[in-house]
């Protein structure tokens, strides 16, 4: 049986016959006749070193099962890990509708065989622009990083200018990426500012912000929640302070926050960005990010966009609705160089599941949400800040997220993040490599899966853990 | 009543639902789904939670998100998936340059539904995430052997932000070495626009080649293109036509021989799987989309995961963190002080990582070689059949095979009927398969349309879907007006025109469209 042929279900002119029946029909002896073009010395002369293969989908299920079992995860954890992937609860209709083989399996057909498609990313732009209040957005970016970084640039597009002002407790990695993304930008460069923020409220330091901002100012861009989870109380302020400078004023937004904290248009942006990982997506690892970016529409800022815009329109039947690409001379697809950044496969699959997610939500649905994630958030930090020696860092208000200091306990973040981990809790996460002016301070994440009972299973952990 | 035996056309029809944008749908007072409430002793504790929030950021109205019953929501969502046609529902041979690909369903279960992924948060300690890391580390390994280069990442999000941290990685080896004076990098006009486009974003001044003869720029053309400004070379090869540059290490060695880089766009690989690679041509930085070539589907545009790999010279260069594997333990190394720094969040798409490698251990060594070897039959075979349809042209190169998918053109059909390829993609979807997709802009080739039948689909299925072209260039022949008015079968009528430019006629969101309309 050594020399059997195999026929791979997913290669169904695997078949012998077949192959025959087909290299005859293109006058060929044998497939690599096909090949001719590639000449004999740019050809790979031996085997793919790899692995025998798992032939039965038995066994490969049985073999992945066995790999993912070696991860410890959420479900069989208690998880207080955030910092931009957060454990929301997923509705299983986002589930059921993101598993749909026609949304997984689509791709770039357009308005005609694929209106579902067009209509449920029209939906999605129409429920964002409900909860953020702004009416442009394209269809989203790989995630809430890029998204950053674009609106960045986008801000760079609309003035010229030749700096932008971020906060210096911003995500490291969203930095990361847009130092990245600002690196390209041709003469003369992009310059980043970094903007300090008050030891003792965690808000952004309006003096430095004041000192620092110019005429050069492209852009100010505000995390808010910050990274540290605090509500900016001065985003209005700091607002004011961009556009009177004439610079964009970006916020940077957790979508899922919305229901109770005011859309960052009410307080002045002029463009918001953020990701939609909370609304119904799985963490995946990190797998399932995505970014949004929003604007009033207004041809200083439909002109930056980068990615897909959809527009609704009529067909030729009275009466139908149609979608059509807004701008599309935009795009790279059509300009190539010319587009804005480049486009390419995004994540439209996420956008179809926030859609269906904002639609399960409704107003009150986002409004509730909104409500017992800052109660179980605040319950958490209020009884963690009451074990001695363990105080929660920073004074202003926050939402889903806050910083938990240690040093008085003389342990290391690291210490009681193993300890806890035996305990089964995924402790915060360790600020002391990103930010060692804190000492040993950790990031923790309470959403509203969390319940008193996991909350205070965390408290009794933490207290062990440090003693 | 089945299919057509003689004609092997099919009569279909789309779901038309004429369905309501959500929005309209909305009943004061329904709810789709209840959310957990904090618990009396938590309120008890904390209050109401809001009052916290400073007054000037407190939302002040609830968001105007519709309001409706679930099982509404649910049937209005599945409504517009069947008016959605997914490779699952169709023969999608039409989307060349794309490599509609089988995704198995028991990769798709197990990334989708299993909670050692799905409820997995990437900060957790390495150490808990041992499966994931042996995942990223493998796939690493198995592209390595794939086209021979030194060393992968799995970070970028798509093959577009890979050709960009890919033009990132040539900007940080010139810079390495004190060369600033490099601001060019030169493209072909049938290589992706993405890679004119990310290396523009990176800041490059970008050079496009145009086809000579044979479908590809001359060497003396790229010759002349090439300077001591030129910081790197960004080609598809075969290029989007399916044509192989049988003297592609020549330019590679021109490229070279001015200090430039060569960057391999591998969207077009699925050909050349155990066959051709990167190294043995002399690239020295390359990427793989993984929903193309290893089978991950491609979810309504995305998500998606670009894998990149280089030469070792340039390992020091990619995104960190990178996956190490120390012998006992699988880890994230981030001491990468002269890397590019990151181009996306966490690890990237780890759930596609996970179906590159069940795809890759389901078939081994041989079975890739398999699949590109049948994805090129597949294509001859249809190129046979195709090129006996009235109305079809293939240009360049006449006479040499096409690997995996072909640029045809109906420019003839245009001239004797007035039917151009907008129409026929239209008509297409009538008939129950894709559109296709025509060609990257400019169109080079007039009125084209871009084939590639890859491994996944049988002989039957080639067979439909070359008579169904057939068919649509007989009706062309006979009745240009049938074709030109199409569709008819489909969830909606034709769009007149589908680009959105006046500004008075734009609406991209519902409330912006009733403004429009002054609809109430």
């Amino acid at each position: 049986m050594k020399d059997r042929k195999i026929v791979y279900p997913y290669i169904p002119n695997s078949v012998g016959e077949i192959k025959e029946q087909m290299l005859k029909e293109v006058g060929a002896q044998e497939v690599m006749e096909l090949y001719a073009e590639i000449p004999e010395h740019l050809r790979f002369k031996g085997r793919m070193k790899m692995p025998e293969p798992i032939l039965d989908e038995c066994s490969i299920r049985r073999h992945v099962d066995g790999l993912l079992r070696k991860n410890a995860n959420c479900c069989d954890h208690l998880n207080f890990l955030g910092a931009g992937c957060a454990q929301h609860y997923v509705p299983a209709v986002c589930d059921e509708i993101n598993g749909r083989g026609e949304f997984l399996t689509a791709y770039s057909s357009i308005f005609w065989a694929d209106h579902g498609k067009w209509q449920a990313w029209f939906e999605y732009v129409s429920l964002m622009a409900e909860l953020l209040d702004m009416d442009y957005l394209s269809l989203p970016t790989y995630d809430g990083a890029q998204a950053a970084a674009t609106s960045l640039r986008m801000a760079r597009g609309i003035n010229g200018r030749t700096e932008v002002l971020l906060p210096a407790s911003m995500h490291p990695q969203i930095q990361a990426v847009v130092r990245n993304y600002l690196k390209g930008v041709p003469d003369p460069a992009l310059k980043i500012g970094l903007i300090d923020y008050d030891r003792t409220s965690g808000l952004l330091d309006l003096e430095d912000l004041r000192a620092k901002i110019s005429d050069r100012t492209a852009a100010v861009l505000i995390e808010n929640p910050s990274y540290f989870g605090i509500i900016e109380a001065q985003a209005e302020e700091i607002g004011r302070i961009a556009r009177e400078r004439g610079a964009e004023f970006i916020v940077y937004a957790d979508p899922i926050s919305l229901g109770v904290l005011a859309p960052p248009a009410h307080y002045g942006a002029t463009i918001a960005c953020g990701d939609l990982h909370p609304l119904g997506i799985h963490m995946q690892c990190g797998g399932g990010q995505s970014g949004f970016i929003a604007t009033g529409f207004d041809m200083d800022h439909a002109m930056q966009f980068k990615d897909i815009v959809v527009g609704i329109q009529e067909t030729v039947e009275d009466g139908e609705y149609g979608f059509g690409v807004v701008f599309p001379h935009k795009l790279s697809y059509f300009t190539r160089e010319e587009g804005n950044e480049f486009t390419g496969t995004n994540t439209g699959l996420w956008a179809i599941t926030a859609a269906v997610y904002l639609s399960l939500m409704g107003p009150k649905g986002m409004e509730e949400i909104g409500r017992t994630i800052m109660q179980r958030s605040q319950y958490a930090a209020k009884k963690l800040g009451e074990i001695d020696g363990v105080r929660v860092l920073f004074s202003a208000s926050f939402f889903k997220e806050f910083v938990v200091n240690f040093d008085e306990t003389g342990r290391k973040v690291e210490k009681i993040n193993r300890k806890l981990l035996k305990a089964g809790v995924f402790g915060g996460l360790d600020l002391s490599k990103d930010f060692p002016a804190l000492g040993q301070s950790a990031l923790y994440c309470v959403t509203e899966i969390m319940t008193k009972d996991d909350i205070d299973h965390l408290v009794e952990a933490v207290k062990k853990a440090v003693k | 009543m089945g299919r057509n035996r003689k004609t092997l056309l099919r009569k279909f029809h789309q779901a038309r639902w004429d369905e309501q944008i959500i929005f309209e749908m909305s009943v004061p007072g329904e709810r789709g789904i209840l959310v957990p409430q904090a618990e009396e002793a938590v309120t008890a504790e904390v209050g109401d939670g809001i009052s916290a929030i400073p007054e000037s950021l407190r939302r002040k109205k609830p968001a105007a998100l519709p309001e409706v019953g679930q099982m509404r929501v649910l049937r209005h969502f599945m409504r517009l998936s069947q008016e959605t046609m997914g490779a699952d529902v169709t023969i999608d041979i039409g989307e060349g340059t794309c490599t509609m690909k089988y995704s198995p369903k028991v990769q798709e279960h197990l990334a989708a539904r299993h909670p050692g992924i799905t409820e997995l948060h990437p900060m957790q300690d390495p150490r808990t995430l041992q499966g994931i890391l042996e995942m990223y580390y493998q796939v690493e390994q198995f592209l390595k052997e794939v086209s021979g280069m030194d060393f992968f990442s799995l970070q970028p999000s798509s093959g577009s932000q890979g050709v960009y941290a890919n033009a990132s990685i040539v900007r940080a080896y010139h810079e390495a070495r004190g060369d600033r004076n490099r601001t060019e990098v030169i493209t072909t006009i049938f290589s992706h626009p993405v890679d004119a486009a990310a290396p523009g974003t990176a800041g490059y001044k970008v050079i496009t080649l145009m086809p000579g003869e044979n479908g590809y720029p001359d060497l003396g053309a790229l010759k002349a293109a090439l300077s001591e400004r030129t910081a790197g070379i960004f080609i598809t090869n075969p290029e989007d036509t399916g044509i192989y540059n049988s003297n592609i290490d020549e330019y590679v060695k021109a490229a070279h021989a001015v200090g430039a880089l060569c960057s391999y766009d591998q969207a077009n690989a699925n050909g050349l799987l155990g066959i051709a690679r990167a190294r043995e041509t002399g690239f020295d930085l390359c990427h793989f989309n993984i929903h193309k070539t290893f089978s991950a589907p491609h979810g309504s545009f995305g998500p998606g995961m670009g894998a990149i790999g280089v030469t070792a010279e340039l390992e020091k260069f990619l995104p960190a963190p990178r996956v190490k594997f120390n012998g006992k333990r699988y880890y994230l190394d981030y001491d990468y002080p002269d890397s590019i720094g990151r181009v996306r969040l966490f690890l990237g798409n780890a759930p596609l990582a996970l179906k590159a490698y069940a795809w890759i251990m389901q078939h081994g060594a041989d079975g890739l070689r398999e699949a590109a070897e049948v994805s090129v039959l597949n294509n001859n075979y249809l190129e046979k059949k195709v090129r006996e349809i009235p109305g079809v042209v293939v240009k360049y190169a006449e006479g040499k095979r096409r690997l995996e998918q072909v640029r045809y053109s109906w420019e003839k059909l245009m001239e004797d009927t007035g039917v151009g390829t907008d129409a026929v993609e239209k008509r297409m979807a009538d008939y129950g398969v894709q559109h296709y997709f025509q060609s990257h802009h400019p169109h080079v080739v007039p009125e084209p349309f871009t084939l590639e039948p890859c491994e996944s689909y049988s002989k039957d299925d080639i067979d439909e879907f070359a008579a169904i072209l057939r068919q649509i260039s007989k009706e062309a022949y006979e009745n240009p007006e049938l074709v030109n008015n199409a569709p008819y079968n489909l969830p909606i009528h034709n769009i007149w025109m589908p680009a959105i430019v006046e500004e008075e006629k734009i609406a991209t969101t519902w409330r912006m469209y009733k403004k429009l309309k002054g609809i109430e």
